[in-house]
């Protein structure tokens, strides 16, 4: 990196000897960003917000844990009760934990609106799913951590996917739990992976980041910077933009920490773990519950596995499934709707994930209403359909292009954005 | 292998090359094998792998749960119509054939893992008042598998029947398994 001068001394004389400065500055000052971003390109950094908090409630949570089957179930009560502002910490790591998810999800939903995984961002887009799936195993662990029935049932089940692997299912099941069920090595293992994996979701993090500048970001239009007249500087649009989302965000936090804490968790988890007691009806923490209902959905224990596992290894082929040379949805009246429909689809799937598969099936949105749709739909009839639907809008985006007739892109984003604020 | 004429000795580079690639792939193996391992059960773990069970207090159509390597296990001493209704299941039509006989050391004791086979929830069905699925035998809430009298999978996602430990009659009211 070429040395370059800065007003400060102090930053001279380390970028001489570290070019850590100017990086920064770069991405500050003068790494181009499109001037037409808007507030769903927000969430990438409240999503590195959300590591930093779960890190830092993460390690001052780990100095009073025990990873003991004995005492972690008591432990988490301590912090809860005795530790100073323990409580605060625990809520805290809890509901972000369930936000980090929220952001991350709509993150990507932002990327599949506006064709933000096509060339050139597919490895930036496969470094994103690769984070998504380490996240989702972080919280798996973390979950097992207090040690309450959902801990150790949803432990339970989650490792024995595995044993639907012919022939070597069983010796990986056992060697996971280090004992013939999940037990005190299996806590252990888990505490010391849970602490481990968002050390490596930051070094993620950061490839996912140098991809991006090295791609440069997407923008609503889906079309490429043409100049500096489509640009804007990090510093201070984008710098107050992500403060206003930050606030926004903060202020949704402490209302679920202070007000409604435990809303996003399962009771049960509050019930000491039962080796030899299964919890009547036992689901996963929200945030995997449309993959739940994909797994239940399919009859076959080894098929089920396969499908809930493609349904997240498909995102890794999207760049490749989507054929149509256009980005963003704005200009692809099809795709549009079956975005949407898609969208409806992830959520029902959702629900679908937290209801027991005989029952009949009632659309559920949490706090405002909820109604069965007929008498005759089990959930598992709605999971089948839905299930089927979600791979199905995989598996039409390649056919995709020779019907839709997409609508003409600008010319650039300043003529879009300039004719925009001219009406 | 032929000599590209070039001057050198190609064959005997290209043989040290895989050579040494070769010693250290096995090397390396060698070394991540012991990380790996200490991971699977320990001697102490292992260690727990037997117990003994005493039948005595048990009565004919009562069931007790006992815990072996941190499963439940259920012994059940069964009345003579769940021994009837076991037996006379024509085994061709059972998604995991298997005869009664097959899955009992002494008729009339079903020693099983109680352990559903599909994601490994406890299933009901030890208890008067549990829910004992369609076939009358035990019944698992988590994904809904129904296992009959002789507790064989019957219906729902369940592959297999629930699975029959390793165990051995002492005497004529005491088994050890493991
Ligand atoms: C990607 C970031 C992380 C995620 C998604 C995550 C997720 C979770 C979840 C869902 C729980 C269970 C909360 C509960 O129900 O009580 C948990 C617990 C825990 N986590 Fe994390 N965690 C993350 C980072 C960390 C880090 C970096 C540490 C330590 C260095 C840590 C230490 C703990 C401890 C000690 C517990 C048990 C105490 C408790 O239950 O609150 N976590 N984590
Ligand atoms: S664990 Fe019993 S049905 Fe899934």
């Amino acid at each position: 990196m070429s040395s370059k001068q800065f007003k400060n001394p102090v930053a001279n004389w380390v970028e001489k000897r570290l070019p850590v400065i100017s990086p920064i500055h770069h991405t500050l000052f003068e790494h181009p960003f499109p001037r037409n971003l808007n507030f769903m390109w927000n969430f990438g950094s409240l999503a590195g917000l959300c590591l930093v908090i779960m890190i830092v409630t993460g390690i001052v949570l780990a100095m009073q844990y025990t990873p003991n089957t004995a005492d972690a179930f008591g432990s988490v009560e301590r912090i809860m009760r005795d530790v100073n502002s323990g409580w605060l910490l625990r809520y805290l790591h809890m509901n972000v934990a369930s936000f980090f998810f929220i952001v991350v999800y709509i993150h990507m939903f932002r990327g599949l609106y506006y064709g933000s995984y096509k060339a050139p961002r597919e490895l930036l887009w496969i470094i994103g799913v690769v984070i998504l799936l380490l996240m989702m195993a972080t919280g798996f662990l973390g979950y097992t951590l207090p040690w309450g029935q959902m801990s150790f049932w949803g432990a339970t089940v989650i490792t024995n996917l595995f044993s639907a692997i012919p022939g070597v299912g069983d010796a990986i099941v056992t060697w996971l739990w280090g004992g013939f069920s999940v037990d005190n090595p299996t806590l252990n293992r888990f505490f010391v992976l849970h602490f481990l994996l968002p050390f490596v979701i930051l070094g993620v993090v950061i490839l996912h980041i140098l991809a991006l500048h090295t791609s440069v970001s997407n923008n609503p239009l889906g079309i490429e910077i043409k100049g500096p007249q489509d640009t804007i500087s990090f510093h201070p649009y984008f710098t107050i933009k992500d403060m206003l989302g930050v606030c926004v965000f903060l202020l949704l936090l402490c209302a679920f920490v202070f007000f409604m804490p435990n809303d996003m968790g399962h009771p049960d988890n509050y019930i000491p773990a039962d080796p030899l007691v299964t919890p009547a009806h036992i689901v996963p923490e929200w945030y995997f519950l449309p993959f739940y209902a994909v797994l239940r959905s399919i009859p076959d224990k080894l098929m089920g596995v396969i499908a809930m596992f493609a349904a997240i290894g498909v995102l890794f082929i999207l760049p490749w499934l989507d054929r149509s040379p256009v980005r963003s949805a704005r200009f692809r009246p099809m795709f549009r709707v079956m975005f949407w429909a898609f969208l409806v689809i992830c959520y029902i799937l959702g629900t679908v994930g937290a209801q027991a598969p005989d029952n009949v099936y009632v659309f559920v949105v949490p706090y405002l209403f909820s109604f069965e749709v007929s008498s005759w739909m089990t959930v598992l009839t709605v999971g089948q359909i839905t299930t089927a639907l979600y791979f199905l809008f995989f598996l039409s985006l390649p056919i995709l292009p020779l019907f839709e007739k997409t609508k003409p892109l600008p010319a650039s984003i300043s003529e879009a954005v300039l004719s925009k604020s001219e009406k | 292998m032929s000599n590209t004429g070039s001057g050198h000795d190609e064959t005997k580079r290209d043989f040290l090359m895989v050579a040494t690639a070769a010693v250290g792939a096995v090397g390396a193996g060698l070394t991540v094998w012991p990380f790996i391992n200490s991971l699977n059960p320990s001697a102490d773990v292992l260690a727990l792998a037997s117990i003994e069970v005493d039948l005595s207090t048990i009565e004919e159509g009562q069931s007790i749960t006992v815990t072996w390597r941190g499963k439940p296990v259920f012994i059940r001493r069964q009345t003579a119509a769940e021994i009837a209704d076991a037996e006379g299941v024509d085994v061709a039509t059972l998604p995991d054939p298997q005869a009664y006989g097959d899955r009992v050391t002494k008729p009339g004791w079903l020693v099983m893992v109680g352990i559903c086979t599909h994601l490994g929830c406890v299933p009901g069905g030890q208890k008067v008042t549990d829910n004992k699925g369609d076939f009358g035998g035990w019944y698992c809430p988590c994904h809904g598998s129904h296992y009959d009298t002789a507790g064989r999978i019957r219906k729902g996602p369940a592959p297999k029947n629930l699975e029959v430990p390793e165990y051995n009659f002492l005497s004529d009211n005491l088994i050890k398994i493991g």
